[in-house]
Parts: C-alpha cells; sequence; structure tokens
C-alpha cells in the first residue's frame, strides 16, 4: 500500500488535534476502546468536548501539563492509502521537532486561525518547510464557522500568505489553500455546502489524489550500508553491496563510480531478496553486485559516473541547532552524512536566523538549542556532498557530539 | 528479464533499518516472542541479509506461560531457518529470588521479564536489542525512536531522546548502554496482516479460530489454565475464539471469531471496532502502564 508521510505543527489553539481527531474519526480510525479512553479522560478532566490530543500525548509528563512536548506519531488509512502524521508542537521552544517532523515528511499541513491570520507561528513553519523543501504544503485556514465561512476573510489570509511565499527561493514548492473548520467538520474530509465559493478540494481529497511521483526526481545515490558475504559454497565469490536508493532509479548496466575511491565499475545485478530485477526505483533497499570485483565498504556511495557530487574538505550548511549544548566555532563534532561518518570543526558562524524570522544577525558567536544558522566546517577528510536543494539524501547530515554521543544538531548543505 | 522493482516503502524502511543495525553495532540480537509482530521481524531479517544468513541470533524471554502452540512454532522456524536461538527463562530469575512472582487475581509474569531481559543483555553483552513493538499499537510506543537509547539499567529516559532526521540512524553508545530497535515502528496492525498475507507468512495456530476453556473477567475472554489465576465464580465455557496478539497466557485476552485464514483475519481487522491492545491485560493496569515499563527496561 502507498504510504504518505506527513508533518503537522500548530498549538491546541489552532485547532490542530480537533483537525487530526476529525481525519481519524472521518476515517473510522479511531478503535471504540482508544475513543472511549478518549471520552473518560476528556471527562475526567473537566472538558465538555473530547479532547484528542490525548489519544496522541503519550507521555505522563505531556498529558499533566496539557502540551505535547515530542513528537506524536499517529496512523491512519483509507481504501488507497497509509497516512501517517509525524505532530509536533508549534511554539518557538519546539522549533528541533518540527525540523525532525518536516523532514521525514511528503507533504505538511501549516494551520491558520481564521480570526487570527497570518501571525508569527506561521512564519516558522512555512521558513521550516522552505528550508527542508517539503514540495507541498497545505495551508489550512481553520475555525471559518467563527467568521461566518466568510469568503473575503480567506482571501485576505492567501493574499497575506502569498506575500510570504513571495520571498521564497523555492519555487517548486506547491501550496495549495483550504478553507476549513475541524470542529465542524466542513472541507476536512468532505466538502462542505457551507463555502460554495470554494472549489477546491477537501484536505482528505487532496491528500488522496497526491501521487508519490511528485516527489522531485534528483540525482541516483547509493550509499553502502553493509556488504554482504555469504559464506555458502553456491556463493563463494559473492560480494552485494546492500543500502537504499535515493534520488531516481538504478539500472543494470549503469556505470557508475564509487566514492571516495573513484574508482568505476558497472552494475551486474540489483536483487531484492531472491529475485533479480532490470531496475529499481529510488527508495528501493536493494543489494547491488558490480561488474568488477573493486573494494567497497560501508560508507562508500555508489554514484553514477556523469552525476558526481561535489567534493572538498570544507562546507557551508543551514544548521538547526539540538543540543543543549550550544554550538560554537572551534568545537569538534562527528558529521554523518549518509552513511559515513568523518569528524568536522566549527569553522566560523555565519548568522544565526532571528526567531522572529524578521532578518539575520551575522554577529552572532554561538548556535543555541532551537535556533537556525549558517555554519561554516572544516572537515578531517574529503567528502562527496550534494547541495540540499539539488539532492535530499547527498545534502543533510547529523552532528553527533563525541562526548555525549546524542544528535546534536542538523545540517542543510549550501 | 525486464522486471522493475516497485518498492514497498514500509518493508524497504524495515530492511534499511536491519542493515544499519548490522553494520553500527557488534552484536545485536533479536527479540522474539513467537508473536505475528517477531515473525514478521524475521522474515524482513532474511530478506535484508539475502544470499546471506541472519547475522544474529534470537532472544526469547519465555515466561514459562506460553502456549505451547507458540513455542512448538517457535522451534519449527529456528529449524528450517537455521537460525540460532537463545532462550532464557523467568523462572530461573524467580528461583535465584532476583524477582517475586505475582499473586492474587491479576498475577502476570509480565513485569518479570525485564529483569531476565536485562540479565541476558549483560550475560551476552548485546548492545543492539532489535523488538517488534509498532508506534500504533500504545501511546507511550508512539514516542519511541527507531533507535531507542537505554542506559546500563536498560531505563528509557524518555524526555530526552535523539531526534532522528531523514533516515540518519544515530546508534553511538557507551560501553554497558545499549539500543532498543524497532524496525517496524512505522507499521499499523493491518499492514502487518496485509504483509503476512501478502508473504505467506505461517503463523502459529492460536491466531486463527479455534474452541479454547475461557472465562470472561471485566470484558475480556481470558483463557483457562493452570497458570491463570481464578475466582470460583468465574465460569469455564469453551468458546469460538483467536488471538489478536500473543503475549503469555496471564497478559493476553482471546477475542471471539470464526476467522480461520489470513484473508479472514485482514477482512476482521478492517472492520474491527477494538484496537489490538485493547485485548492486552498489561496495558490495562493503569493510563501510563506501557511508559512505567519502558522506563523500567521492558522493550
Amino acid at each position: 500500500m502507498e504510504v504518505l508521510k506527513i508533518a503537522t505543527a500548530g498549538s491546541v489553539d489552532d485547532g490542530k488535534s480537533t483537525l487530526i481527531g476529525r481525519l481519524l474519526y472521518d476515517t473510522k480510525s479511531l478503535t471504540d476502546d482508544k475513543l472511549e479512553a478518549i471520552e473518560r479522560n476528556s471527562k475526567k478532566k473537566g472538558y465538555d468536548y473530547l479532547d484528542f490530543s490525548l489519544a496522541t500525548d503519550g507521555l505522563v509528563a505531556e498529558r499533566e501539563q496539557g502540551i505535547t512536548i515530542d513528537v506524536a506519531h499517529i496512523y491512519f488509512s483509507t481504501k488507497k492509502k497509509s497516512y501517517i502524521i509525524a505532530d509536533t508542537p508549534g511554539h518557538v521552544e519546539y522549533t528541533r521537532n518540527m525540523v525532525t517532523g518536516a523532514s521525514q515528511a511528503q507533504a505538511s499541513i501549516i494551520l491558520i486561525d481564521a480570526r487570527k491570520g497570518v501571525i508569527e507561528q506561521t512564519y516558522r513553519h512555512f521558513f521550516i518547510n522552505n528550508l527542508l523543501r517539503v514540495k507541498q504544503v497545505i495551508v489550512a485556514v481553520n475555525k471559518m464557522d467563527l467568521v461566518d465561512y466568510d469568503q473575503q476573510v480567506f482571501e485576505n489570509i492567501k493574499a497575506d500568505f502569498e506575500k510570504l511565499n513571495a520571498q521564497s527561493s523555492y519555487e517548486e514548492q506547491k501550496i495549495t489553500f483550504i478553507p476549513i473548520s475541524a470542529l465542524k467538520g466542513d472541507n476536512v474530509a468532505q466538502k462542505t455546502d457551507s463555502m460554495s465559493w470554494y472549489t477546491g478540494d477537501s484536505v482528505l481529497d487532496f491528500l488522496e489524489a497526491l501521487k508519490p511521483e511528485q516527489e522531485e526526481l534528483t540525482a541516483a545515490r547509493f550509499p553502502v550500508q553493509t556488504v554482504i558475504r555469504p559464506k555458502k559454497d553456491e556463493f563463494h565469490d559473492y560480494r552485494g553491496y546492500a543500502g537504499k536508493i535515493y534520488g531516481s532509479s538504478l539500472k543494470v548496466g549503469d556505470a557508475v563510480t564509487v566514492l571516495p575511491s573513484l574508482t568505476s565499475s558497472k552494475i551486474k545485478s540489483i536483487e531484492f531478496f531472491d529475485e533479480q530485477y532490470e531496475e529499481a526505483v529510488a527508495g528501493s533497499s536493494v543489494t547491488i553486485t558490480l561488474e568488477n570485483d573493486i573494494n567497497v565498504t560501508r560508507g562508500d556511495i555508489l554514484v553514477k559516473s556523469d552525476e558526481m557530487p561535489h567534493a572538498a574538505k570544507t562546507l557551508t550548511a543551514s544548521v538547526c541547532w539540538m543540543d543543549g549544548k550550544a554550538l560554537i566555532p572551534g568545537a569538534k563534532y562527528e558529521i554523518q552524512h549518509n552513511t559515513n561518518r568523518v569528524l568536522a570543526k566549527i569553522d566560523s558562524i555565519e548568522n544565526v536566523i532571528s526567531t522572529d524570522y524578521s532578518g539575520e544577525d551575522a554577529s552572532a558567536t554561538q548556535l543555541t538549542l532551537n535556533e537556525i544558522g549558517k555554519v561554516n566546517f572544516k572537515l578531517s577528510k574529503n567528502l562527496f556532498f550534494d547541495n540540499y536543494a539539488d539532492n535530499k539524501a547527498g545534502g543533510s547530515f547529523i552532528l553527533i557530539d563525541t562526548q555525549s554521543n546524542t544528535t546534536a544538531g542538523v545540517g542543510f548543505i549550501g | 528479464m525486464s522486471k522493475i522493482l516497485k518498492t514497498n516503502a514500509l518493508e524497504s524502511e524495515a530492511i534499511y533499518i536491519f542493515r544499519e543495525v548490522v553494520a553500527q553495532f557488534e552484536n545485536p540480537v533479536l527479540l522474539f516472542s513467537g508473536g505475528k509482530d517477531s515473525i514478521t521481524l524475521v522474515r524482513l531479517a532474511q530478506k535484508a541479509f539475502y544470499p546471506g544468513k541472519i547475522p544474529f541470533p534470537l532472544l526469547h524471554v519465555d515466561t514459562g506461560h506460553n502456549f505451547p502452540e507458540t513455542i512448538e512454532f517457535r522451534d519449527k522456524l529456528v529449524e528450517e531457518l537455521g537460525l540460532n536461538l537463545i532462550v532464557r527463562h523467568v523462572q530461573d530469575a524467580i528461583d535465584e529470588g532476583k524477582v517475586t512472582e505475582e499473586t492474587g487475581k491479576y498475577s502476570s509474569r509480565n513485569m518479570l521479564q525485564t529483569t531476565t531481559l536485562l540479565d541476558a543483555i549483560e550475560e551476552f553483552k548485546f548492545d543492539a536489542c532489535i523488538g517488534g513493538a509498532r508506534r500504533d499499537e500504545e501511546k507511550a510506543r508512539a514516542k519511541e525512536r527507531i533507535f531507542s537509547v537505554r542506559d546500563d539499567f536498560g531505563q528509557w529516559d524518555e524526555k530526552n531522546q535523539r531526534p532522528e532526521l531523514f533516515d540518519l540512524l544515530n546508534g553511538k553508545i557507551e560501553i554497558g548502554q545499549n539500543v532498543r530497535v524497532f524496525p517496524i515502528s512505522n507499521w499499523t496492525e493491518l499492514d502487518v496482516w496485509s504483509y503476512i498475507e501478502q508473504e505467506h507468512i505461517e503463523i502459529p495456530s492460536i491466531y486463527f479460530s479455534h474452541k479454547r476453556e475461557t472465562f470472561v473477567r471485566d470484558g475480556l475472554i481470558w483463557s483457562a489454565s493452570k497458570y491463570v489465576y481464578r475466582e470460583e465464580d468465574e465460569e469455564v465455557l469453551e468458546r469460538i475464539v483467536r488471538f489478536r496478539t500473543v503475549g503469555d497466557m496471564t497478559c493476553t485476552a482471546a477475542v471471539e471469531s470464526d476467522a480461520d485464514t489470513i484473508e479472514q483475519i485482514v477482512k476482521e481487522i478492517k472492520v474491527s471496532t477494538i484496537s489490538e491492545r485493547g485485548a492486552r491485560i498489561d496495558d490495562k493496569r493503569s493510563e501510563a502502564a506501557m511508559e512505567k515499563r519502558k522506563q523500567q527496561g521492558y522493550f
């Protein structure tokens, strides 16, 4: 079955949990026992409505404080697709969670309260979706019932948002505006009669119609995860390179270059379990064998010989910082880029984006938790990489703290 | 031959995770309960490393209160695939006085498994334990990472988890720590059953409709067995049931069902109005039952 990963961000006030609850409810994805648990706990808290966040706030601390701390994963399916929603809190102190959610997403939903219009939180969501290049963005203008389903309110918000979008450098991003009332169910799973002036799809119809091929095709990248060498007689000389294909398809016979050794070869076979294939599309976990017996190990990347990435011992990236210990020039971290790890030193911080997204601070000397900024790195050895804008897998990395081993930040090259 | 591989996103993701485990850890193990999720894991591991063998052992933490059908199935699977199976018994921890058997109406060895699991991790120095937990099962599990770090007491620090971005999994740990790995995190119950159907995967007979001596407590159907405490007024009746989820006898309730093929099970689940863990007695202890167990090292 086709899987669509969606990211949502926002606070309880936007009606985000009501929207998700609505989607679950209208697709009959909430089972009776889960619904009863929500009813029971909503009542216990003295609410006169169903608080769907109780279904997703899985930790005691979250339920105590009535806030979502961590990314919650919500699953529902229709006859056509399985949906995975990564739901994150929208406030500035959860920027790292929003970035995490958006990194997995093929589509994203930005909620706007029709009464409030475009606010700071909207800037943040849009900025993150832009930085991470989430191709499909749905701007759901919620609580239309509270503004008498007024088309003008919707059009004004749309115009404000488009002003924001005018500054975007990501022209291929598709933005779809949908007026909804999550509470009443208008335009969530079904079209409503209350807004006859709106001729587009409901949120669910729009998601149902999205095709996976609407993801951009870029240069094929095959980072090697592990080498398969069965110790069996019939596979005596077998060396299979196990990994996942990114970007676009690979075919048997493709001329490939192995990085970083720059040796070249041809794809001899593409295998998945006990079957052989002529071609495998991006997203497939396969095993590849090569014509020549050359040295390939974990961390190496197979690329088509006419689609070489950049190679350098320095790089510049937008970094979202995720650790309590600030990033400062001179500090050393391990970069995990695909399946490869190299030691990196922070050379300098070019700028830090102000949290209200009004501009950049070029005098900043550190990058603190939840901040996003441009950082220059020096690497211990040559790295083969892409610009994130050209190739997501080849252009992203995480920074690992060499003492605590934690994932301290994420970088988008370029 | 002009075949194009069209990928199954969930299967591909799980295989990717298995391969990261083998590349990033020295001594991984697959936690095998004999339930459908761990059986699915075995199939995925087979695919991930073909034509090589599955490059890690299976560990079964045996409560001693299993359904005999599950154990029979386990031994057959291990034999057929030439796997290396390690079994550790909760009974041993009880005999050594490390844990005390629960008593009374709701007594179960479910909680006691944690000690045996942590002892086995220490004994074999496992640095990665692969489990079949899914995020859709339970709301604390929905917060779980794919690579979930545990300290040397096996504890889960749920408020301080590593962010996981794109496909970039960070398995770096200190000596003594271990990582719990969940390759089918993003699968739903229906995804698992559809996969079992599509792949013709064999599963233990207790998942299919059968006659069983049972009694009803708190609206759930319990197996009548010497391992399950029963009050005198709890009447045993033969019912036509099957199991949707398989733990041991003391923590798994049956559902009334005529489904005796995978197709019928898939159909039944599609229209079911009760969630899978609605039949898990161990989850009903409190709103935070799973989170508490996980903090202590439960898988």
